[in-house]
């Protein structure tokens, strides 16, 4: 646990699960679209759905949607801002089962095409956990830069991921590994101590087997 | 690891081993987890004190909250306290008047330093920030204190919780009254031992506290509760300073915190279902667009 975690954050308040962690939680899931936004659909659940109007977690979101940190004075206007930028944003109720009290689905689309949804929750603090991408279950809190693959599930794809790493010096912090069925899809979430280079990610989108790599860089990278 | 605690005990004795401060030790495990130098780290807790210090210039007496019914308290108290009416001395006055404005500052989606949540941001600024209008102490001590503070805050969190949906607001504004009480005495000279009871002694006397906020907001009864969070720290300090000890051993205090906040129901955990929550007064405390005019002028004459 980080001593600034304990004091610290500096964050626009009232709260540091349902503001800044909400603003965290828009951050990651703009971040991982990897292209600009032109529409957002936002769900939220439990707790967010609740008290969110009272916390400003609608506005953090948005605000962590378009670059913003927990401090960012700006959060309050995120709105306006984001109208500005010709982004459309849709708010609406999440149905889920046994999700945190704080979580929201965030359905983005961006300039280019691309779409993602990611299901993210607030668990304290200013803290996250990104749950899910595109349906498949994940589980890491984008403290520190992670690569998330989705591939086929036959031998050879851990070792081409963490032999990559290797040659880069990178560590592995933390490894998840999970399949829809056996010879299926499967997904790895790796957390690495060290960011992970463009070229490494291009070599990895390259494997024979390799289906998506996603490289988020941490939050506050 | 030279430097690595997981209880106010081991905090101690660390300190007493290696002939140095408990601010010091907190140093050097951050600077072990954190991978940073002293000199990274000192920075970036210099920037916490920096923040804390510039929220408390930034308050706004006039400023309201998005439920428009937090704000202005600061600075009633303020303006009581400026005309010669505060009877508890200048500096419980200042720490009373500076946690309340903080509170509200955070209510208003200010700027603030989570300390350790959000909901408690003004205990411990208001504990410090007072002790240096009012005492000779350097910005660097005030810094060494906020690593005592956090060495506390550490501990707790790695033993029992510091959030309101876990432990109740014994964990918020409990948990920040500790740490403000430990970092008082050691910026009054106190020693190791006296820092953990001081500590001990804040969160023992906030035990049971529950968390029931109104409308769901970190208004009521948060905003003014720093400040008993606040005060209470002073409290504690003192007896501290004075040679008065817990009876009960401090890292048993912070186990008695997570387990009175496991047996709390969950209607008293951050859920706006119980206790204060659910009263005639918290049906009123609405956002203020979703108010009936009848209902505008109906409220005008009550107070919270």
């Amino acid at each position: 646990m980080d001593l600034f975690d304990i004091v610290g954050p500096i964050m626009v308040g009232p709260s540091s699960s349902h503001t800044a962690g909400a603003v965290r939680m828009g951050y990651v899931a703009g971040k991982l679209l990897g292209e600009p936004i032109c529409e957002a659909e936002i769900l939220l659940y439990g707790s967010f759905l609740a008290t969110g109007e009272g916390h400003g977690t609608k506005k953090a979101l948005v605000a962590g949607l378009l670059g913003m940190q927990p401090d960012d004075y700006q959060i309050a206007d995120s709105f306006e801002i984001a109208a500005q930028r010709g982004i459309t944003v849709v708010f609406g109720e999440a149905h889920l089962e046994d999700a945190h009290p704080n979580t929201a689905v965030i359905r983005l689309t961006g300039v280019g095409e691309k779409y993602t949804e990611v299901q993210v929750s607030s668990i304290g603090g200013s803290r996250i956990s990104i749950d899910k991408i595109d349906g498949i279950n994940t589980g890491f809190s984008g403290e520190c830069p992670t690569l998330i693959v989705h591939n086929i599930d036959q031998p050879g794809c851990i070792v081409a991921v963490t032999s990559m790493l290797a040659k880069k010096n990178v560590n592995i912090a933390t490894m998840q590994v999970y399949r829809s069925a056996k010879g299926e899809q499967a997904v790895m979430v790796v957390e690495c101590d060290q960011p992970v280079s463009e070229d490494g990610i291009q070599w990895l989108e390259q494997v024979e087997g390799v289906l998506k790599v996603t490289y988020f860089a941490g939050i506050g990278a | 690891m030279a430097a690595e605690y997981h209880s106010l005990g081991e905090l101690v004795q660390l300190a007493k081993a290696q002939e140095k401060s408990v601010w010091e030790i907190v140093q050097l495990a951050d600077m072990e987890d954190g991978e940073r130098t002293a000199e990274q780290s000192f920075a970036k807790m210099h920037e916490m004190y920096q923040a804390m210090w510039q929220a408390d210039q930034d308050y706004d007496g006039k400023r309201r909250s998005a439920s428009k019914r937090a704000g202005g308290d600061g600075q009633k108290l303020e303006q009581y306290n400026a005309v010669g009416k505060n009877i508890c001395g200048s500096f419980i006055g200042k720490v009373m008047e500076k946690a309340i404005k903080m509170g509200e500052s955070n209510a208003c989606m200010r700027r603030i330093v989570a300390a350790p949540t959000a909901g408690s941001c003004g205990v411990l600024p208001a504990v410090l920030l007072s002790f240096a209008e009012d005492f000779s102490v350097t910005e660097e001590m005030l810094v060494q204190a906020l690593y005592v503070a956090a060495g506390i805050g550490k501990v707790i969190a790695e033993n029992a919780s510091l959030a309101g949906a876990s432990g109740g607001c014994q964990a918020e504004i409990g948990s920040a009254s500790a740490m403000a009480a430990g970092a008082l005495v050691s910026l009054q000279g106190g020693d190791a031992e006296a820092i953990m009871h001081g500590a001990a002694l804040a969160l023992k006397n906030m035990l049971g506290l529950v968390c029931d906020p109104v409308a769901g907001l970190v208004e009521v009864p948060c905003i003014k509760r720093n400040s008993y969070g606040a005060v209470n720290a002073v409290t504690s300090a003192q007896l501290a300073m004075a040679g008065i000890r817990s009876a009960i051993d401090p890292d048993e205090v912070i186990d008695s915190m997570r387990r009175i906040g496991n047996q709390l129901p969950a209607c008293l955990k951050e859920t706006s279902e119980g206790g204060l929550a659910t009263t005639e007064s918290a049906k009123y405390y609405q956002v203020q667009e979703n108010l009936t005019i009848c209902e505008k002028q109906e409220n005008n004459s009550r107070t919270i």
